[in-house]
């Protein structure tokens, strides 16, 4: 659904959308208790995504949970569609707009600390690209949700070690990512972001109490597709029709194994 | 502040005075969250500078300190917003305006979040310490921020109004606050209403339309040129936008001249905005800015850096009488 979405669209972020597509079907099937039904419900959980640049998978898997029809995604980035390329609070099930990075940690602070003030039981929950966290304002948030032992606000890294100019590594590194966030005061886990089982433990209850939780979730860019996994240039790479065939194709295969696994 | 003539001219028009705006702004705030436990304010180690260190002993579940953080402190700001509680962003108009500027545009405006943002020491309020702590771009940058509605008092019931303005709005609000204490320029009983400004005189001479800590110093040079057999008018612009287009076409249409006076660079601000409501509407009269030019502003007090600039009871008549005659 996601990258017919781009493909129809003629844009979008392809790579990093596919690294977190099981991050995000894992929150809005398993984790949040978030639906179109209780979307008004002021004690409903929060999902605010940082990296919106991956909007396309969002769109997907919230349209797959019932936020709105399937067929709005054809109207991705058109003419007069509320569906631009980054999440806004036009789309049913979308909290906050984001786009610019280094926003939605800040912005589930605030949320978290809502929660607490009022003794409400919400979770709130942000995913952040790794390229992202250069962005000065992570680490403000870094300190200030770790002071007020926000433990009701977990940040999900997707972890893809690719950015738009090349390996995140060469661009401004950042490793060692857990004993950053350690030492920021973070309860840390480390997960493989494409096991739903990993990524369900790890997301279902806070880390530690009085810590915030931050998961890095090891992903690959292009997951799932031979030739995009790892490759830069499908940060924002759109596919062929004759490439769009191959990918579904080979989606769909893997996605039958998967099923004759569980089954 | 006020040279001696400037002194006795306010003591002529029965101006008596009062306290620093950000002093009224904070008791307001207090006796507000006293009543309503939504209400929170987000200081970024600015609450001794925005007079909330009482607010923060007597409310201390209601106020959330960030650190030297002004980004995080919007982001935060906007997350309890869009959480139900009434929040109050508190910081430095020049930080707040320039290294959260993002915030404000995204995570406040564009999110449509409640919020209430209040620049503190605006302006020249820090004269001596540099163009590092002015902010005289703010009306600038966020007059061009879809989604925004921004308020300069001029006085304390200017600056009580505008917060019992701010506390009920459902939309993104923008207070801007002195630290100067300030002559009282309305009655009681005047009222206050976002998008109008406030007639403080009346006259088909000169319009002086004034916003913030500027607004008193055209009072007096109002007061000056009656004495010169010229009468003046002069609006309190309190709110820059929404902008009150009608009170500037009907001082455009009805007086000699128009003067604009605020205390923010002559560009995008105030006047700029004058000038388009009324060339817009075809209405072509003698007009001038006046503010701070585009250079680096002259060091010196705030009082210093008025005077410097024409804001001041002499700067205005002269300028005012030299348009007309």
């Amino acid at each position: 659904m996601t990258l017919q979405a781009i493909f129809d669209a003629g844009a979008g972020h392809t790579g990093g959308g596919l690294s977190c597509l099981d991050i995000l079907n894992c929150l809005y099937n398993r984790i949040l208790r978030v639906s179109p039904e209780n979307f008004g419900d002021p004690n409903r959980d929060r999902y605010v995504q940082s990296k919106g640049h991956s909007v396309e998978a969002l769109y997907a898997v919230l349209a797959d949970r019932g936020f709105f029809p399937v067929a709005d995604l054809k109207t991705i980035g058109r003419y007069q569609s509320h569906y631009v390329g980054h999440p806004t609070r036009h789309i049913p099930g979308i909290e906050m707009n984001t786009g610019a990075l280094g926003h939605g940690l800040p912005i589930g602070i605030g949320m978290a600390l809502a929660a607490k003030m009022d003794g409400a039981a919400y979770r709130v929950f942000t995913l952040l690209g790794d390229g992202e966290l250069a962005e000065g304002s992570n680490w403000e948030a870094g300190l200030a949700a770790a002071h007020y032992k926000l433990d009701n606000l977990t940040a999900i890294i997707d972890h893809n070690r690719l950015q738009i100019t090349g390996p995140t590594c060469d661009v401004m590194s950042n490793e060692p990512l857990d004993e950053k966030w350690r030492a920021f005061g973070w309860a840390v886990k480390v997960v493989d972001g494409h096991d739903y089982a990993a990524l369900t433990e790890a997301l279902s209850q806070p880390a530690e109490a009085g810590k915030p939780t931050c998961i890095i979730a090891n992903t690959i860019k292009g997951k799932g597709v031979s030739f995009m996994e790892n490759v830069a240039k499908w940060h924002h790479g759109v596919p062929s029709e004759a490439e769009l065939k191959q990918a579904l194709g080979e989606l769909e295969a893997a996605g039958k194994i998967l099923q004759e696994k569980t089954e | 502040m006020f040279t001696p003539a400037a002194k006795a001219m306010a003591e002529k028009l029965g101006l008596k005075m009062g306290r620093a705006n950000l002093e009224e702004f904070a008791a307001t705030l207090e006796e507000l969250a006293k009543a309503n436990p939504n209400i929170v304010a987000v200081t970024s180690d600015s609450r001794g500078s925005g007079k909330l260190a009482p607010f923060g002993k007597a409310l201390p579940k209601q106020i959330v300190e960030v650190g030297i953080a002004e980004q995080n402190l919007v982001g935060i700001t906007a997350g309890l917003a869009a959480c139900g509680k009434k929040s109050f962003g508190v910081s430095p108009s020049c930080f707040l305006t320039a290294r959260s500027l993002e915030q404000i545009k995204n995570d406040i405006c564009y999110s449509d979040v409640p919020a209430v943002l209040v620049g503190i020491s605006s302006g020249t309020s820090y004269g001596a310490l540099g163009t590092t702590h002015h902010s005289l771009h703010d009306l600038a940058v966020l007059r061009a921020i879809n989604n925004l509605t921004i308020l300069v008092p001029a006085d304390n019931f200017e600056s009580r109004q505008a917060i019992l303005a701010a506390a009920k709005a459902v939309k993104p609000v923008f207070v801007r606050f002195g630290k100067a204490a300030m002559f009282g320029l309305h009655k009681p009983e005047t009222k206050f209403e976002v998008g109008k400004a406030i007639t403080l005189r009346e006259g088909n001479d000169v319009a002086f339309i004034a916003t913030g800590e500027t607004v008193v110093h055209a009072l007096l040079a109002a007061g000056q040129l009656a004495e010169r057999g010229l009468n003046c008018r002069v609006l309190s612009m309190h709110s820059i936008k929404p902008l009150d287009a009608d009170a500037i076409l009907q001082a455009g249409r009805e007086c000699r001249a128009v003067v604009t006076v605020e205390e923010h660079m002559v560009n995008g601000g105030l006047g700029e905005a004058c000038a388009a409501v009324l060339l817009q509407a075809g209405v072509h009269v003698p007009f001038k800015i006046v503010g701070m030019p585009d250079e680096e502003t002259v060091p010196g007090a705030q009082a210093d850096i008025f005077r410097h600039y024409g804001i001041s009871m002499e700067g205005l008549s002269e300028l005012g009488e030299k348009l007309i005659r």
